[in-house]
């Protein structure tokens, strides 16, 4: 069994400055950031290490971390420019029976990262979900399209903290 | 309707209505579409088995719209089912029914504000005949819609359209 | 609703097959709601299943957003709809652990009692309708008799059979009713015998062993690699439930079993397997309400319940075992009174993507023997 901050420097050995910025001490769960680039490499090694053992994805979130600049133009739309967006990921091993956490950020305008799901398969539908709500684009994706919103919506990616609701789809009025 | 049951004893001669016969007989035999929704989809298994034995009033799940004669929107309908459901209801034979169950259904319910994928209120896709409220509704509220719809067909004129 | 369209192809005699792609809903009775699967058939052998969800995608998340974190809880109940309290649950300790309360024991038992009959209706409902799927009417009838005598249980408790509203933050909405612990003691002899009619019923049917023995076997690795748990990982043969191996509230009070898939009529993990699993589970699932109701002590429900919910700046992933699974709640806050993100990580959700799995060779009635085995709730895949 190894905390977080063991897995961290563990990998910080291996891995070097892909894997930065510890958090620890903030209520209740501790995590650190892994560049989008390495995200799959360091999975697998996770997954892997005899260490370490990460065999079981519980859950992957996409996050708005709404930190861009905030504008609303004449007609009061609002949008967010620059910033980031999050993808969190929780790992667990059901042999060893530590958890860990790692967090991902990408550029809101660029949002490219690797997949994951040859690593764990679950994550394919948990990537796809992302990609639909948040608009996420994972490179080496078996099959990245909306999963819970139409295939056709066109309205962009509901989630998202300034998304606009349009008003028809398909001739049906959305709004109450 | 209570003709049919007085002047049955006379030699099992009856006497009514074309009107009244017809209504009696569709009445009677509501097979809905076996088809769930949401929460309240639940709640209609849970009229139509052992406790609240919705077969007493005529009412059998059919698996194909095409042998149904009413159709219960039981559940949220959300904007990529909205279609299919609209799809359903033009399946049907004629003369046709729906009964809206649930909030969701009725008007968006507790979706109506935010829910960006949320059809808010089924009636924008087909007419409604029957409205019950309730989230979800007790089997008992759904038997209840269902009697009102009885008296709704009760009152039916093949002659003349109900508005 | 079936809508067909072709595909040309050689086979290695050189005659030319075609295969068949298949729709399976919206709407169809076996689909346990509005699924639609999307099916690739050679003759009447399965290529591949696609799954097509989001009939009834209802943005939990995006009202999370807008609300305050007690206007949550009723829109928890929504997700997965025949365990609403499993799901206040969930969502109840993992606000607690973010905000650090410590909830009364009492409340603490009560929570349990109900989570408890939860997973006892949740599978009755499960296993109602598999016997329906397969062809047997009676057990869902049966069943569904059962479930009443819970849900009024319910029903005297918080007033509502299906969604509750009743497992608040801090503490549960109502103290019992004077009455539920009578009633309560009353249920578990009454429902003992039923899971031995419903054995003879269904379990030991010789027409409902041929059609879920051997088929859909989900191998242990595959199962972990997918992220599966709950019943549907202990019927693959790994003693694993989160009520023991990461333990929340009090269960590490009582004493249960943990009941593992050991491939009794065929194969370990397939479909009879995991339909075993939940008649087991009910089984213990008495057990633990029989202790809980035995120790309950006395004390005030609501002390703990926070005027006004404000949790600091931070993030948890707390989770629960529900009747079908890991049931995870992922919390952002920002530490205002609104949470900044939630993401609900649903077993539904993570089971429906191990269809094609588990579909792949079998004939084109298995699937619906699969996907009643897999036990998935739409509310809960789609949110």
């Amino acid at each position: 069994m190894k905390n977080t901050q063991e897995i961290f420097e563990h990998l910080k050995i291996k891995f070097g400055d892909s894997v930065n910025s510890l958090v620890t001490g903030q209520p209740v769960e501790d995590y650190f950031s892994v560049s989008p680039n390495d995200i799959k490499n360091i999975c697998l090694y996770l997954r892997d290490n005899e260490e370490l053992q990460f065999d079981n994805l519980m859950n992957l979130s996409g996050v708005d971390d709404e930190n861009g600049e905030k504008k609303t133009d004449e007609d009061g739309n609002f949008t967010i420019v620059g910033g980031t967006l999050s993808i969190f990921y929780h790992l667990e091993s059901t042999s060893i029976r530590h958890k860990v956490t790692l967090k991902v950020s990408v550029p809101r305008e660029e949002p490219f990262l690797e997949s994951v799901s040859e690593v764990w398969k679950c994550a394919d539908w948990h990537e796809r979900e992302a990609y639909d709500l948040f608009g996420f684009f994972f490179r080496n994706h078996p099959d990245l399209r909306r999963i819970l919103m139409p295939y056709d919506w066109e309205a962009g990616h509901p989630l998202r903290k300034d998304y606009k609701n349009p008003e028809f789809y398909q001739g049906m009025k959305v709004p109450y | 309707m209570g003709l049919l049951d007085k002047q049955f004893n006379d030699g099992n001669i009856v006497v009514t209505k074309v009107e009244d016969l017809l209504n009696w007989a569709r009445l009677s035999s509501v097979w809905q579409v076996g088809f769930g929704l949401a929460c309240c989809a639940i709640e209609m298994m849970a009229t139509s088995a052992s406790h609240y034995d919705f077969d007493r009033f005529g009412v059998i799940p059919r698996p194909s719209p095409r042998q149904s004669d009413v159709i219960i929107i039981s559940g949220t309908v959300t904007l990529k089912m909205a279609l299919r459901v609209k799809r359903l209801y033009e399946q049907m034979p004629e003369p046709k029914y729906v009964i809206s169950m649930g909030s969701c259904s009725n008007c968006g319910g507790p979706y109506w504000e935010h829910g960006y994928h949320v059809l808010k209120g089924v009636d924008r896709v087909i007419p409604v005949d029957v409205y019950v409220p309730g989230c979800p509704p007790r089997p008992e509220a759904l038997l209840e819609g269902l009697l009102k719809l009885q008296e709704k067909i009760r009152n039916e004129s093949i002659v003349k359209k109900s508005a | 609703m079936m809508f067909v369209e072709e595909k040309k192809d050689l086979n290695k005699s050189g005659l030319r097959t075609e295969e068949m792609v298949l729709n399976m809903g919206p709407q169809h009775p076996s689909t346990h709601g509005v699924l639609r699967l999307e099916l690739t058939l050679e003759g009447e052998i399965i290529k591949e299943v696609r799954p097509h969800i989001g009939y009834l995608h209802r943005c939990f998340e995006k009202h999370a957003e807008a609300m305050t974190y007690p206007q949550v809880i009723p829109y928890t109940d929504r997700m997965d709809y025949l365990a609403s309290m499993s799901n206040e649950f969930g969502y109840a300790v993992a606000v607690e652990k973010l905000l650090g309360i410590q909830v009364p024991e009492r409340v603490e038992y009560i929570r349990v009692i109900m989570a408890e009959f939860q997973r006892i209706a949740s599978h009755l409902v499960a296993l109602g309708t598999y016997g329906a799927d397969i062809g047997a009417m009676t057990p869902f009838l049966f069943c569904f008799r059962d479930r009443e005598k819970i849900l009024s249980l319910f029903e005297l408790t918080c007033g509502a059979r299906l969604l509750y509203n009743y497992i608040w933050i801090g503490g549960v909405s109502h103290d019992l009713h004077p009455e539920f612990i009578r009633l309560a003691k009353e249920f578990i002899p009454y429902f003992r015998p039923k899971i031995k009619e419903l054995n003879d019923l269904l379990t030991g049917n010789r027409i409902f062993i041929d059609r879920t023995a051997n088929v859909g076997v989900l191998p242990l690795e595959t199962a972990i690699n997918y992220g599966i748990s709950g019943p549907n990982l202990r019927a693959s043969g790994m003693k694993w439930d989160l009520r023991k191996d990461d333990p929340y509230s009090i269960y590490h009070k009582f004493n249960f079993d943990i009941p593992v898939g050991k491939g009794l009529m065929g194969t370990i993990g397939d479909c009879w397997d995991r339909y075993y699993m939940r008649v087991l589970e009910m089984e213990e699932s008495l057990k633990i309400i029989e202790q809980a109701l035995k120790q309950i002590p006395e004390g005030d429900v609501s002390s703990a319940i926070p005027k006004r919910v404000k949790p600091p700046v931070g993030q948890v992933y707390a989770r629960v075992e529900n009747p079908r699974g890991e049931l995870g709640y992922f919390i952002i806050s920002n530490g205002s009174v609104n949470p900044f993100r939630i993401k609900v990580r649903g077993p539904s959700f993570v089971h429906l993507g191990v269809m094609n799995e588990l579909c792949k060779g079998h004939m084109i009635a298995d699937i619906i023997a699969i996907l009643g085995s897999i036990d998935i709730v739409l509310g809960e895949v789609d949110r």
